[in-house]
């Protein structure tokens, strides 16, 4: 028996729908989940104390400085150079051999895990540099795991600048350097932007590198040397150890809400690029 | 204006940085070791630094043995161990006592099982025993809670039960007393070993061979899965690592660590 | 002058993430191999034998884990991926799409040790309580996997399935197909190398993924008999015994992160190869 056409394509395009919303339904659920058990506990004192005993008790104020702290130091190294692997690739070289050898190590570095970045910071950047457990190791660390994000994100976004610009500038003289810095990275300023947003999230939800390079310490980092624990390894520590499970809650719910807005931003500027270059 | 950014990029930098590298000129206590160790150090060292502004202690965890080799290699000026020193890390390291630990064998409330001989303990982690009603409970398969492997707390429960056993390869592993608390917490099948101090009122600790897993007991030195916390320098502590050792050998610091469900060190 | 300063320099800067790679390579395999050669390899890798402290390294069960859990997330990650990629590119008005892509890259974002908590919580009881056994499973290991996974999956499909060329869609529709058929039978057929990539990319990710695994999949070191048993991964092997470990011991873990390594190199250029055939492909159109 033949089912006609008509009615498999209804019952496909349903179930297509029926998984694309549970997928969203997951989402909706995590963040409300953790929005409603936590932001009643998302006090002013919360955000602004140190903890108290292990974190049964205060706030998380150092967490939130030591994770601006990773992150923003993190962004700030690997932004330079990922723009500048992106402007090599797009305006200084012809597709070739040695471009496909950044690309494949660009793409095999995306695909590392966290845990082996982690393993790597710690006996290179901890052990055989010495910097020990610090927010300098844990943001060198996460430097190169985020490098793949911020070159690709970069590419594209130099990509789509269009040609006529480029010919405009070349036209009136100018030379490469200055047709890269004027026009080019000027127009893909927002692109470029929305890669380094996304990792500095990526950053802040990391998790695993950091245990092994920045250390869990609880203290307020009055330095890039010294250890310090950040959000999400805090609430890790939180909720695995039964400390304090509304602290557990209201520090996951700082991670969403930060999550959020990152996304949020990332996107924001994505369509003010889109807007602008097309 | 490109150059501008730039510019003002560089600055942020080294301005970032700068903060970053003049921040605290003197080096912190680093105390690092024992899990088991860091809640109750943490709290020591909460209110130490309330009293000495100018002495900075941080404590890290890592674990028994990483905090050995920490303080072997110079990271760590104080190692935190959960368990007693093997022969030869003796030799090598000036260990201070600082409170001793029961190690608590727990079960879910519901469990009508109360005591165990330690040869019952050890049968059920070998995974020889593997029905609750072996050892005198309901027919119910038995769910073994373990740490992992180097951690103190698994060590000292090695040396006080296993001997020369091996735990069972189906025992689930746990990385922090915490989560061995909540998972023997919700699971009516479940046993586990953690530190007597942390038990709380959520689980049983079952009796060792007829005797109340309790500090009393404890103290009196009848209860016999019992551990040492020790701090370990390599050689003498200096000057700053031993004003932290000695708040926390000090009436002050005895009391507190009483406080949080610990046996004084003497 | 100037111009070619500046283009040594950034040509210097370009090569700085293939030096990383190399660097971690180089470090990675000089802390692990040695114990590998010590072990030998095929003790390393098929004995289940793993007594650190007695000085036997057998992570055969590791292995067999990490790959049942990668399939079982793979399972519930396809689909779920592949429905949302399917919706996007074809039956979505375009004000939706506004709404779900954002929100499927949202879910990429959420970090791992919430999408591990919220498993303990809610998924682990759920298990327990349901379908027996001690919750902490294979099972629930897939399904916090499979979650985590679906968004790369579903964004990289999203580009193969755009990749196909518009007079597909319509000579199809044109020749009196339904829209499903076309999907199905045209899009899903020229998108195929595109989609491989996204699933074998999910795989990477899934395997790869630490701090959710280690809090729910129990950490046994028995091989899995089914889905309801825990199981530890070669990731969690490295998380869970990493800070306590010293000589032999920690360089078994590290010859851990080399065999994950491994597998994992070893997807990334499936991955790879795949794409660029479809690139090439795509050329010669």
């Amino acid at each position: 028996m033949r089912i006609p056409p008509a009615v498999t394509q209804r019952a496909a395009v349903g179930l297509m729908w029926a998984l694309t919303i549970l997928t969203l339904g997951v989402l909706l659920f995590i963040i409300a989940f953790i929005l409603a058990n936590g932001l009643p506990h998302v006090t002013w004192t919360f955000l602004s104390t140190s903890p108290e005993s292990m974190g049964r008790a205060g706030g998380v104020l150092p967490m939130i400085v030591g994770s601006l702290w990773v992150a923003g130091l993190a962004v700030l190294i690997s932004a330079p150079v990922g723009v500048a692997t992106a402007v090599y690739l797009t305006e200084y070289t012809r597709e070739g051999r040695l471009t496909a050898v950044i690309r494949f190590g660009a793409d095999c570095l995306a695909g590392i895990p966290s845990i082996i970045f982690g393993l790597f910071g710690f006996v290179f950047f901890t052990i055989t540099l010495g910097l020990g457990f610090s927010i300098l190791s844990g943001a060198l660390t996460l430097a190169i795991m985020v490098l793949p994000t911020i070159i690709r994100t970069s590419e594209e976004a130099i990509r789509a600048v269009p040609k006529s610009y480029r010919d405009v500038s070349y036209g009136l003289g100018s030379t490469r350097w200055q047709l890269v810095t004027r026009v080019v990275l000027r127009s893909a300023l927002p692109g470029i932007s929305t890669g380094v947003v996304l990792s500095v999230g990526r950053s802040i939800s990391e998790t695993a590198a950091v245990m092994l390079t920045a250390g869990s310490a609880l203290g307020f980092p009055h330095s890039v040397f010294q250890s310090s624990r950040t959000l999400a390894l805090h609430f890790y520590v939180l909720s695995r150890e039964g400390l304090s499970m509304p602290n557990a809650y209201a520090t996951a719910s700082i991670l969403i809400i930060a999550i959020l807005l990152i996304n949020l931003s990332a996107y924001a500027l994505m369509r003010r690029f889109v807007a602008k270059v097309v | 204006m490109k150059w501008l950014v730039l510019i003002g990029v560089l600055l942020l930098l080294v301005v970032f940085l700068g903060f970053g590298w003049g921040g605290r000129g003197q080096a912190a206590i680093d105390v690092v070791g024992s899990t088991s160790i860091q809640p109750f150090a943490e709290m020591l060292a909460q209110e130490f630094n309330r009293q000495h502004p100018d002495n900075v202690v941080e404590i890290q965890g890592g674990g028994s043995t990483a905090g050995l080799q920490a303080a072997s290699n110079g990271i760590a000026d104080i190692g935190m161990c959960s368990r007693a020193l093997k022969q030869e890390e003796a030799e090598q390291f000036t260990a201070v006592t600082i409170a001793r630990d029961g190690l608590a064998v727990v079960v879910h409330p519901s469990n009508p099982v109360e005591d165990l001989s330690l040869a019952q303990v050890k049968a059920i982690f070998e995974g020889q025993a593997t029905n609750w009603k072996e050892v005198g409970g309901l027919d119910r398969p038995v769910r073994i809670i373990t740490r992992e492997e180097g951690s103190g707390t698994r060590e000292a429960f090695m040396k006080l039960v296993m001997g020369k056993g091996r735990i069972s390869r189906k025992a689930l592993t746990q990385e922090s007393n915490g989560s061995v608390k909540e998972l023997v917490k919700h699971d009516p099948c479940g046993i586990g070993y953690m530190s007597l101090g942390l038990v709380g009122g959520e689980l049983k600790a079952l009796r060792v061979g007829g005797v109340p897993a309790t500090e009393a007991e404890v103290q009196k030195g009848r209860y016999p899965l019992v551990r040492p916390f020790c701090f370990v320098t390599k050689g003498p502590p200096d000057v700053k690592a031993r004003q932290f050792i000695d708040y926390v050998l000090s009436a002050e610091g005895q009391r507190r660590l009483k406080e949080e469900g610990l046996v004084g060190a003497r | 002058m100037k111009e070619k300063a500046i283009h040594v320099v950034l040509m210097l800067l370009a090569f700085s993430a293939i030096a990383a790679l190399a660097v971690i390579t180089a470090f990675i395999f000089k802390e692990g191999v040695p114990i590998i050669a010590k072990v030998g390899i095929k003790d390393f890798i098929f004995s289940s034998d793993w007594y650190p402290l007695e000085g036997q390294f057998g992570i055969f069960p590791m292995i067999v884990g990490s790959l049942a859990v990668t399939a079982g997330a793979m399972v519930l990650g396809v689909v779920l991926g592949l429905a949302c990629a399917v919706v996007l590119t074809q039956f979505c008005p375009q004000g939706m799409v506004a709404v779900i892509k954002p929100s499927v890259e949202l879910l990429a974002g959420i970090p791992s040790v919430v999408y591990g908590f919220l498993g303990v919580v809610i998924l682990v009881p759920l298990i327990r309580d349901y379908l027996g056994g001690p919750g902490l499973s294979v099972l629930a290991s897939s399904i916090v996997l499979g979650v985590m996974a679906l968004p790369t999956i579903t964004s990289i499909s999203v580009d193969a399935f755009q990749a196909v060329p518009r007079s597909y869609r319509e000579g199809s529709i044109a020749l009196g197909a339904t829209e499903w058929q076309t999907t199905h039978r045209v899009i899903l057929k020229a998108a195929r190398s595109g989609i491989v990539a996204a699933i074998i990319l999910g795989m990477g990710r899934a395997i790869g993924e630490t701090m959710a695994v280690i809090m729910v999949a129990g950490n046994t070191l028995d091989v899995p008999h089914s889905l309801l048993d825990p199981v530890r991964t070669l990731t969690s092997n490295i998380a869970l015994e990493m800070g306590y470990s010293a000589g032999d011991h920690r360089q078994a873990l590290f010859a851990t992160g080399v065999i994950l390594f491994v597998i994992i190199m070893i997807l990334n250029s499936i991955a790879l190869t795949v794409s660029r055939r479809r690139v090439r492909k795509g050329a010669a159109r």
